[in-house]
């Protein structure tokens, strides 16, 4: 809401510099998102008199002016069409900074022959003193401006902009925001004139107001002037709309504009014998009812809506706009004046659907003071008679079938330092509030019984009034305590703790974390093969790419591969911790905690002193999870598996404590070209953290005694089938008795072992812990264990 | 006499060990004068045939040569060794301003580190940190917060709305615009006092732009109890901000609204530039809120906070584009 200083100055003495106002106002809670200085830059420009206007001897579109400038006289050369002798101008002297009519900047007025004559100085349009972009004539002042006063000290003004949050639509006007800077700095806020001459019939004799929904219009005022006579407002009305962007349209038009703008109150002045029966009802539309609203927009109704009709149709979209037909013109003679109150959510709705927001829309649509209408009416009436004439009819038609009674509030000192934390005593915040023009009755010694003025819809409980309390002492007034008392309860939060657990492991492993979008499409999901894409749908997406809740963390991991591919050296280690929906019949999703990753390129950056890393692979990930896993206290079996995202032959199952937590391997081909991924290979990694967590509860770290007798390493190179998976015989090993360590360091297949088969060389470190194991014991022990590899295992010892 | 021989075979040794000047040597040195074959070891074995008298005296005179000798070429040896030391330089130099080998680094998210020093700084404070849902229901995220339906602040909740069915009494599902909601459930499941931080997802129906973004992260903070007021609710944010912003930033408070509070509060951090930066809501929680959990407004009290990560990251880090975050361009994640 914008407010000119000079305008706030009609209701409230201002002695406080612009930015401390703004600071205050702005603490207090109202926002001041800034304020302009009107005439900042108009040294040297002074209110002057055209005192004569001659034909220039060369140019048929130019004149010579001759101004008196308070101190004398100057003869500029104008090409202005609407200067004429008499005239009180804006007159730049040489030296003026003006803004430059063509080039919109600033810059300094200089003395100039034109077409062989020489002008002194400038008359100055709207544009060149940066008041608007009008630059088709000079700017004419009012006709009592001082000759030789400085046009700063005539026009300057200051115009602040607040931000006004949504429970005080009562701020939505000056005079709202007069009261605020009234109590916000100590002064007396002088409410306007509300009072004129009823001499006409009673309106009751002119009109009737019929609210048909009550609910939607809790109140409607009805007011008629006669005999008006339209025609331009006068400059100081006009002056005020200007400061708003407001185009001056006629003088009742532009009342019920100002008086909008002045008091909060939306007004709608009809033309009173273009209203069918002149009278009002206020309804529900019709079905395929029409009206056309006064932008000249044909607008469909429904009966959700409400309207203001005369004895047939409607005649405005209630709260929202007026409707072409019963404008008021330049014919019009008399007025019905409409000052009503609305439902706020209906006129939001409403709003809504039609896409239509007005300066009345936005106000109604918060929810105004039904008291207000009145108050408004009467200035507007009293300002149409002022300033259109006619003849005020006496009373006005009030139809208020949703009175608000105004209950007061109780407050009590003890609630106030309960909730502040700091005693204000009764009488104290009694006066304080008066300044907010709240009335207090002592109710014993330390409570108040406080009722707010009629313009505030805000306050409903004892905790409101206290909030209006610490505002206008000053939240830097609440002293700052440490947050005391019992400490609650600890609860353990292990899904929490895993996933920082595992961004620290992974981030130590050398990976880096990403965050996608929780919204993907069903094409990525199917790109990325979710097998069971069956996700949440968003009824209002922003966009086609994100219209569901992914349901699989696939999809941005590849997309973030994808979009990093092309301005990378090709090393990318990525992760992400996030959740996926999972949907539920009648109730919210399970929000399941995910992982997820994927490693491309090469093992590492080539070192000057070495060789060119080689390609990552599967084990490149299975190491990194292993490590992973290590790290959380627990370990995975790999079991080979089959998953539509990846290679066929190389995929794997984990299993942690025999529960599948996830799975690893290279992406299938056929995806990495979907995602325009290149060659690869990629590998890529996924787990449900709750089902780890159920797997390997955490806390069951235990420590090992360390061993006190030596151990005996022996290698032990076996041959087995080629198909046989050698973590079956790692297995095997690692659970024979007196085994401390089976460390698999190679594998061969090849011509120098038969064909069919394969070598795997492992490292033994055979140990006890009670003594240092001698040959013989080693030697017995490891015969045995080849006697069950070779009937378990197939397994031979390699020659 | 041997005790002669003994005493010329000394000072021959120690000439001859003051020549040695490589390890090499030291060992020709040492077999020559401290070896089995060498002339100590001579008249030791000689000593045999001595009458005893003179077997003891030289025997012991010999034995004291040799630990003279031994003590002498530990000596020297130590002194080569000290010597070679200080060739190293020359010869073993290399070019330390050459890269070293790369060892992998990761990152984590700009949003999980700020995540982390935010919960943190209340953890201090006797904050516990829990989760709630990101999918939500109307009442949860709306209603039980003091929002019915068509309240004017719903304006500055643009909502993404789930296409299910209204759930009977929680109306429709939603995508939490806030992380508010986790208040109600929270204290739905405890009674006082309450002490939480609630880090996580929102989303707002809203276009993107350096500024926007429909999908960021919000911390949320609640504590109630018997006897907590306005005074606690400006020492715990207080304290915050000195943790996160330090010590000398100045701070502004001043009243704001969210129909979930009151009294409302925003804190703002000075820019440095003479402005301010709003980086939190805040205020007492509202007793229709307590009220609606079952707690009595008339016993306990209790404030609220809420902030936007991103926004106090972009702060902490210089960071101008919002969109930057879910880019995952990895040339900006691995600067943190």
């Amino acid at each position: 809401m914008k407010a000119p200083l000079s305008w706030l100055r009609d209701y409230v003495d201002i002695d406080v510099a612009p930015d401390d106002l703004a600071h205050r106002m702005t603490l207090a809670g109202i926002e001041a998102e800034g304020f302009e200085v009107v005439g900042e830059h108009w040294d040297g420009v002074a209110v002057g008199m055209v005192t004569a206007v001659d034909p220039h001897p060369n140019a048929d579109r130019l004149r010579l002016a001759t101004i008196d400038t308070g101190d004398g006289t100057a003869q500029v050369v104008c090409g202005a069409p609407n200067v004429a002798a008499g005239q009180k101008i804006a007159f730049a002297r040489e030296g003026a900074t003006l803004f430059d009519a063509h080039t919109g900047r600033l810059s300094k007025l200089k003395a100039a022959k034109i077409r062989g004559v020489e002008s002194r100085g400038m008359v100055c349009s709207e544009r060149e003193l940066g008041l608007s972009d009008e630059h088709e004539g000079i700017l004419v002042l009012a006709d009592d401006a001082p000759i030789g006063q400085p046009l700063a000290d005539h026009l300057g003004d200051v115009i602040f902009d607040f931000s006004i949050t949504p429970n005080r639509p009562d701020l939505l006007s000056v005079l709202g925001l007069a009261r605020e800077v009234a109590a916000q700095t100590g002064a007396t806020a002088r409410e306007p004139d509300l009072s004129y001459a009823e001499e006409g019939p009673p309106a009751t004799s002119k009109t009737s107001v019929e609210i048909l929904d009550p609910d939607l219009c809790p109140r409607y005022i009805g007011a008629v002037i006669t005999g008006v006579k339209i025609g331009p407002s006068p400059r100081w009305l006009q002056e005020k709309l200007a400061a708003y962007g407001s185009r001056s349209i006629n003088n009742v038009v532009d009342v019920t504009n100002f008086v909008m703008l002045e008091m909060g109150q939306p007004l709608h002045a009809f033309d009173y014998d273009r209203l069918g029966e002149n009278r009002i009802v206020v309804r529900r539309a019709r079905p395929d009812e029409w009206i056309t609203t006064i932008d000249g927009q044909p607008r469909q109704l429904d009966a959700d809506m409400l309207v203001i009709a005369d004895a047939g149709q409607p005649v405005a979209l209630a709260g929202i706009m007026g409707g072409e037909d019963s404008e008021v013109t330049e014919a019009t003679v008399n007025v019905l004046l409409e000052s009503a109150n609305f439902n706020a959510a209906n006129i939001r709705r409403t709003s809504q659907k039609t896409t239509l927001r007005s300066e009345a829309s936005i106000r109604f649509d918060k929810g105004l003071s039904p008291d207000l209408p009145l108050h408004a009416a009467r200035r507007a009436l009293k300002l149409i008679a002022e300033v259109a004439g006619g003849e005020v009819a006496e009373g006005v038609v009030d139809a208020y079938p949703g009175a608000r009674t105004r209950l007061s509030v109780r407050l009590t000192e003890a609630r106030t330092a309960l909730v502040l934390g700091a005693e204000v005593p009764s009488s104290e915040a009694a006066a304080l509030l008066a300044r907010l023009g709240f009335t207090a009755e002592a109710a014993g010694e330390s409570a108040l019984d406080v009722t707010a003025p009629y313009w505030r819809t805000d306050i409903e409980i004892e905790d409101d009034l206290i909030e209006e309390i610490a505002r206008l002492k000053g939240y830097d007034w609440a002293p700052t305590i440490g947050i005391t008392g019992q400490v609650p309860d600890f609860e353990p939060q292990p899904i929490l703790e895993l996933k920082q657990a595992v961004r620290d492991q992974l981030r130590a492993l050398g990976l880096d974390e990403i965050v996608t979008y929780s919204l993907t499409n069903s094409e990525v999901q199917a790109k990325a093969r979710v097998e069971d894409p069956a996700s949440l749908h968003v009824l209002n997406p922003l966009s086609s790419e994100q219209t569901e809740l992914r349901r699989s963390l696939r999809g941005g991991v590849l997309q973030t591969l994808a979009a990093n591919a092309r301005h990378e050296d090709g090393i990318l280690r990525l992760f992400e911790v996030g959740k996926v929906y999972v949907p539920r019949p009648g109730d919210l999703p399970d929000e399941r905690e995910t992982l997820a990753g994927a490693i491309t390129g090469v093992r590492g950056e080539t070192h000057w002193s070495g060789d060119a890393p080689a390609d990552v692979d599967f084990y490149d990930a299975k190491g990194l999870l292993d490590a992973l896993f290590a790290a959380l206290g627990t370990e995975a079996e790999y079991e080979a598996a089959r998953d539509p995202l990846l290679h066929p032959g190389r995929a794997a199952t984990l299993r942690v404590a025999g529960a599948r937590v996830g799975l690893v391997g290279e992406i299938h081909p056929n995806v990495l070209r979907a995602f325009d991924l290149g060659d690869g290979p990629c590998l890529y990694f996924e787990m449900d953290l709750g089902t780890l967590l159920d797997a390997a509860p955490p806390g069951r770290r235990r420590y090992q005694p360390l061993a006190r007798f030596p151990g005996a390493v022996r290698d032990l190179a076996l041959v087995v089938d080629q198909s046989l998976p050698a973590g079956k015989v790692t297995a095997m090993l690692e659970a024979t008795p007196l085994v401390a360590e089976a460390r698999l360091f190679d594998v061969y297949a090849g011509d120098r072992i038969a064909e069919g088969k394969k070598s795997l060389a492992y490292r033994m470190v055979w140990q006890s812990p009670g003594r240092t194991l001698t040959n013989e014991e080693v030697d017995k022990a490891q015969a045995r264990l080849l006697q069950r590899l070779k009937k378990e295992l197939d397994a031979t010892l390699r020659a | 006499m041997v005790i002669d021989r003994l005493a010329k075979l000394r000072q021959d040794a120690l000439d001859a060990l003051g020549a040695v000047s490589s390890p090499a040597e030291l060992e020709d040195w040492r077999i020559t004068y401290l070896g089995r074959k060498g002339p100590l070891t001579e008249v030791l074995r000689g000593l045999g045939q001595a009458p005893p008298e003179e077997r003891r005296e030289v025997g012991a005179a010999a034995n004291r040569l040799k630990q003279e000798l031994e003590s002498a070429r530990e000596a020297h040896e130590t002194a080569l060794r000290e010597a070679a030391a200080g060739a190293l330089a020359e010869r073993d130099a290399i070019d330390v301003t050459l890269p070293g080998r790369p060892a992998l680094r990761g990152h984590l998210h700009p949003t999980t580190l700020m995540i982390r020093e935010i919960t943190d700084a209340f953890a201090a404070m006797g904050f516990q940190v829990v989760e709630g849902p990101e999918v939500e229901w109307d009442r949860y995220n709306f209603e039980a917060l003091n929002i019915p339906p068509d309240h004017p602040a719903r304006e500055q909740h643009d909502t993404f709305w789930i296409d299910e069915a209204d759930a009977p009494g929680a109306g429709p599902m939603l995508l939490r615009t806030h992380t508010s909601p986790m208040q109600i459930r929270f204290m739905e499941n405890h009674q006082p006092p309450v002490r939480v931080v609630v880090p996580g997802k929102v989303y707002r129906y809203e276009a993107t732009d350096a500024t926007h973004e429909w999908h960021f992260h919000q911390v949320e903070g609640l504590a109630v109890d018997e006897g907590i007021s306005f005074t606690h609710l400006k020492g715990t944010l207080y304290e915050f901000a000195k943790r996160v912003f330090g010590v000398e930033r100045k701070v502004r408070f001043r009243c704001d609204y969210f129909p979930f509070v009151e009294p409302g509060a925003e804190m703002a951090i000075d820019d440095g530039k003479g402005g301010w930066l709003e980086i939190l809501g805040a205020g007492m929680v509202h007793p229709k809120v307590l009220e609606g959990v079952g707690y009595d407004p008339e016993r306990y009290t209790g404030f609220a906070f809420g902030m936007g990560v991103e926004r106090i990251a972009n702060l902490k880090y210089g960071i101008d584009d919002v969109r930057l975050y879910y880019s995952n361009d990895i040339r900006f994640l691995r600067q943190f």
